[in-house]
């Protein structure tokens, strides 16, 4: 089992919005969390990223292993395409990044500003980025957006080969990738409404 | 930690990256006071190691809220703490890059500076010494408050709050030991001070500094 969550409770804002979340994800398998907006999703995300301690539960196997992509690409405007990708692959301690343009079909923009590229191939830069880091993990919110439909299926067969190369993914989205692996609903696991207790709040 | 160093100084020389900024405002400061003060090169000279202090203490706070705010907003903040590197490393990194692209800029140009407000020949030596080893404790205790404040929308009044405090020791003891130089006095202790607060910061805030950054990205 390459990640198991156990009984996780997530907070956002120190409330909890997901509680005894369980799932195993085994590698060369993608599970794809699906939910309404707002339930907690990107919340689970970060605390599986170790962005966040989750309140409860244990999780296993993130530790150092996982490459994360947010809403935000962490990209730098004034640094060129490949400035970008090689700045993360050093920082991830590697230096090829041929083979992440190449995925992404970036090749002929390398040596464009970041600034100056449209918003989806700002995007399909992003997510060249997990490629040039080399974690087992990928945990993706939302990495669809301002997508277009080839480029959706760029972005599926890079997940593929990085299943067929014994990865796994955690995906939030609510698009059909076509992806071999299951789908969790996390809307099952919706915290219960705490007892009020006006103690903390008077910190909050 | 060496790819986020060149990362960062590559970011200030490149278009809207801030550096020069800090100079600038320390040249603007030190070609107004003698207008403002008078044409009295004995007071001048008097006030010289103060304003000179005090100028490149503003310069590096005006460029503080750049330090992590930058990386917050296009989220590359998130992605360094997923990142292999620790967060005290991230942290001393990104002071050791502002020290080299605004306090060592600073120290540089001080003795040119120095010229224009007449300071006393025999202090432009340690002028430029109490600004070598005052500076990098601006910038790592600058850090620490823009580590503070990161996240908050134009958090940049609430770090000048933060950080000022902080500052007045090292802003004692390094106008001190350019004033006692300029008189040609000893300047022994307000040296070790300074050099002590400054070894004192660099080793624990960083500590600090990561901590609530942790805090602040949940």
């Amino acid at each position: 089992m390459i990640l198991q969550a156990d009984t996780l409770t997530v907070t956002r804002g120190g409330i909890p919005v997901l509680e005894e979340v369980s799932f195993d994800l085994p590698p060369e398998r993608a599970l794809v969390l699906r939910g309404p907006n707002g339930i907690g999703k990107t919340t689970l995300l970060r605390t599986v990223a170790g962005l966040q301690p989750p309140l409860k539960g244990t999780l296993t196997g993130a530790e150092d292993r996982v490459a994360y992509a947010a809403h935000a690409d962490g990209l730098k405007s004034t640094l060129t395409v490949a400035e970008n990708l090689t700045f993360w692959a050093r920082v991830f301690g590697r230096d090829e990044i041929a083979p992440a343009l190449s995925a992404y079909e970036l090749d002929a923009l390398q040596t464009r500003a970041a600034g100056q590229l449209s918003a989806g191939q700002k995007r399909r830069l992003g997510l060249a980025r997990l490629m040039v880091t080399g974690r087992p993990v990928w945990v993706l919110d939302e990495p669809t957006v301002s997508l277009d439909r080839d480029a959706v299926g760029l972005f599926a067969a890079a997940v593929r080969a990085h299943l067929a190369a014994g990865g796994a993914a955690l995906i939030a989205t609510h698009i059909d990738l076509g992806l071999d692996g299951d789908a969790l609903d996390v809307s099952q696991f919706r915290a219960r409404p705490q007892a009020h207790d006006d103690f903390d709040e008077v910190f909050l | 930690m060496i790819p986020l160093l060149k990362r960062d100084l590559a970011l200030a020389v490149r278009a809207g990256g801030g550096f020069g900024l800090g100079l600038a405002f320390f040249l603007i400061v030190v070609t107004l006071v003698p207008f403002a003060v008078g044409p009295q090169s004995e007071l001048l000279g008097r006030i010289a190691p103060g304003i000179l202090w005090l100028g490149a203490l503003l310069a590096c706070l005006l460029s503080l809220d750049r330090i992590l705010a930058l990386d917050w907003e296009d989220g590359s903040l998130d992605l360094l703490a997923t990142a292999p590197l620790p967060m005290e490393g991230i942290v001393s990194v990104k002071a050791l890059a502002h020290w080299l692209t605004t306090g060592l800029p600073l120290v540089i140009a001080a003795p040119v500076f120095g010229v224009l407000l007449n300071l006393a020949a025999p202090g432009f030596f340690w002028l430029t010494l109490s600004l070598l080893l005052g500076t990098p404790a601006l910038s790592v205790i600058g850090t620490f408050g823009a580590a503070l404040t990161v996240g908050l929308k134009r958090g940049g009044l609430l770090l000048s709050l933060l950080v000022l405090p902080l500052y007045v020791p090292t802003l004692i003891f390094g106008a001190e030991v350019a004033r006692r130089g300029a008189e040609g006095m000893g300047v022994e202790t307000p040296l070790m001070m300074l050099a002590g607060i400054s070894l004192a910061v660099i080793a624990l805030l960083p500590f600090a500094s990561a901590a609530v950054l942790r805090v602040n990205l949940r």
